[in-house]
């Protein structure tokens, strides 16, 4: 489907987004809200952001206004499609109490809201390679293996993904030596590649799904010229080539192994606030905690999981205490996961060089510069 | 805990405080009643006249400890409850009195009071936790009804209270607030405070002031080196650190570091 490639003008864009919702899909993308490009509910395409950029570095993060007409060069925003697809808090288990005897009742469907008769049906307008990369990851964590996430599984399956590949990389972006982008390989419905040497913008759109085919065929645009593909290409490619950061993730389990007392996890636990923020940001990130709830009389109660942490002190707690009692073994258990055991378990890095952790963390801890340090190679972060 | 006939019986009991966390517990609206049906509430002078007798299977303490009285009074009250729980920013951290800590206590009174010589104090404004044992802590200034309802809750129904203990960010993010300290450069104690607010000061685009005091694992000084490098001066960072949970060790650390 990669040969079929279509050429979309604003008007184009802003059917797009119509013919989704008239499909019955809850459409959400990325827009300005207070100092970051957020997502939430998109009704038409001025609602995107137009001339705006993101500035990164380690532990900031600020959007800078830009001269072109360019609606997609923030690079990845705080938010991922873990917020939506692996929500933050879930009950998925209510039960009751009736004369002593213990009942579970029927919940919602999988996926459902609370109080919902159905999972939502998202589309996705703007989400970053990164971002896609991030999914397939999640993927084979929630539905590749023995036991499917049935919750995940129905948001999942309905989800019509529109990727925008990146012309545009922030300063804490990895993703090219992650081969995880600036372009979107595949698993979206529709690609766009934005091209900005036009006012306003026009787009480069290709299907990698039989519906994302029959999106761009129901708006009616015309395909597009060799010369508009090449250029695109080429914008995507530039986004690659000034990417400073880099982690070579092959090398990872065998660094791991070697630097597991390396000085350098004492002197970044230091620096380390144990916040969580890292975790939180991460659109691999999945980790839960499950907790239980229980009315006054003891009549109802349910079981719900929310959004956890590797780096509290109860996330390992088993009987007599916490397997990992210092920060220092969190951040190396988490970095090592990110980076080395998730290859292990799973045949890619769990890291997709989006650089939220980088940018997200509030003492400046960048995951490159780690492992740069622990590789003891030059090349590694940002070559310094 | 397990649930019987015996309703478990509750004393309410305030120190140094401005009652602002009994309030709260006042203010559970249409669970109280559900509260006062499954608890035996014997000791709660701030709702009721009707002063009850210990021993108590619950103690809630209220306010931190300031006067040689106090002292004694904790004591006799451990003594008389079979789990004791420390209510709020005094009680489990000294509260905003604990300031006078790092002072003369004494030329305070001199200067307030008409005859200094009638109040008798101690030197220190401490939490509960440093005279006797304690059992639980519900954090916050004042604390969140949530907790106090869960707690009673778990406590009957015979399981372990949900209690957050990790930083505040976690419950920011799973709320989806924009970080203030990141995007914007404000000195938001969050990353170094427990949860437990629900992050209602992020939400309001309002940075986190440590209300609920240092998580877990709270590292203040390197988050104090974060709001130097925002350009914070060293008295204000020193105020930053020094509100109501000022004697909290974490927090008492990263503003004893402070040069001024």
């Amino acid at each position: 489907m990669r040969d079929k490639a279509w050429r979309l003008g604003p008007e184009h864009f802003g059917r797009l987004i119509s013919v989704l919702a008239e499909q019955g899909y809850e459409v959400l993308g990325p827009q300005v809200d207070g100092p970051a490009v957020r997502w939430g509910p998109l009704t038409g395409p001025d609602e995107l952001p137009q001339g705006i950029g993101a500035e990164t570095s380690p532990g900031h993060y600020r959007l800078k206004q830009r001269s072109g007409p360019e609606r997609f060069a923030w690079g990845p925003s705080p938010d991922s499609l873990k917020r939506w697809l692996h929500v933050p808090e879930e009950c998925f288990v209510h039960a009751a109490q009736d004369n002593g005897a213990f009942h579970i009742l029927p919940g919602e469907q999988p996926g459902a809201p609370p109080g919902g008769a159905a999972p939502p049906k998202f589309a996705f307008i703007g989400m970053r390679p990164c971002d896609l990369a991030a999914l397939v990851r999640l993927d084979a964590v929630f539905l590749k293996g023995p036991y499917v996430e049935e919750h995940y599984s129905a948001r999942r399956r309905e989800a019509f993904l529109v990727v925008v590949n990146c012309t545009a990389s922030l300063d804490t972006c990895f993703c090219a030596s992650m081969e995880c982008g600036p372009g979107a390989r595949t698993g979206y419905d529709v690609a766009l590649t934005e091209h900005t040497a036009e006012e306003p913008a026009a787009y480069l759109a290709e299907a990698g799904s039989a519906r994302g085919v029959a999106l761009i065929e129901a708006i009616t645009a015309p395909r597009a010229e060799p010369g508009f593909i090449a250029e695109c290409r080429e914008a995507c490619k530039q986004a690659a080539a000034v990417q400073r950061r880099r982690v070579d993730w092959r090398t990872a389990p065998a660094v791991m192994l070697r630097s597991f007392e390396h000085p350098r996890w004492e002197q970044t636990a230091r620096r380390c606030l144990a916040c969580g923020n890292c975790t939180l940001t991460c659109p691999t990130c999945f980790c839960v905690n499950t907790i239980e709830h229980t009315a006054i009389d003891g009549s109802t109660g349910g079981r719900s999981r929310v959004w956890d942490s590797c780096f509290t002190q109860n996330f390992t707690y088993i009987h007599g205490g916490s397997v990992r009692t210092s920060v220092k073994s969190r951040y190396r258990q988490w970095l090592g996961h990110k980076l080395a055991w998730w290859q292990q378990q799973f045949g890619t890095a769990g890291c997709t060089g989006c650089g939220r952790c980088i940018a997200w963390c509030p003492a400046g801890i960048d995951i490159s510069e780690e492992f740069a340090a622990l590789a003891g190679t030059a090349q590694g972060g940002t070559g310094a | 805990m397990k649930p019987d006939k015996h309703r478990p019986t509750v004393g309410i009991f305030k120190f140094a405080s401005c009652d602002g966390c009994q309030l709260t517990l006042l203010d559970c609206e249409d669970d109280l009643l559900a509260v006062a049906g499954a608890v035996d509430i014997r000791y709660f002078p701030e709702a009721s006249r009707n002063i009850g007798k210990g021993p108590f299977d619950i103690a809630f303490v209220e306010g931190s400890i300031t006067t040689h009285h106090d002292a004694d009074r904790i004591q006799q009250i451990r003594r008389q409850a079979r789990i004791l729980i420390a209510l709020g920013a005094c009680a489990t951290a000294g509260g905003i009195q604990a300031l006078r800590n790092w002072h003369d206590s004494g030329e305070y009174v001199r200067q307030v009071y008409a005859k200094p010589d009638y109040i008798s104090t101690l030197k220190t404004s401490t939490p509960v936790a440093e005279h006797v044992p304690i059992d639980y802590e519900l954090r916050g200034c004042p604390v969140q009804k949530t907790h106090f309802l869960e707690i009673v809750c778990a406590l009957l129904t015979g399981r372990r209270p949900q209690l957050p203990s990790a930083s505040l960010c976690i419950e920011c993010k799973r709320k989806g607030n924009t970080c203030l300290l990141v995007a914007s450069s404000e000195p938001c104690l969050g990353p170094a405070t427990q949860a437990g607010c629900g992050a209602i000061c992020p939400a309001m685009g309002r940075a986190c002031y440590g209300c609920f005091g240092p998580h877990e694992n709270a590292n203040a000084p390197a988050l104090a080196k974060r709001f130097r490098e925002d350009g914070m001066s060293e008295p204000d960072l020193q105020r930053a650190f020094r509100t109501y949970n000022a004697w909290a060790w974490q927090f008492r650390k990263a503003s004893e570091e402070v040069e001024t």
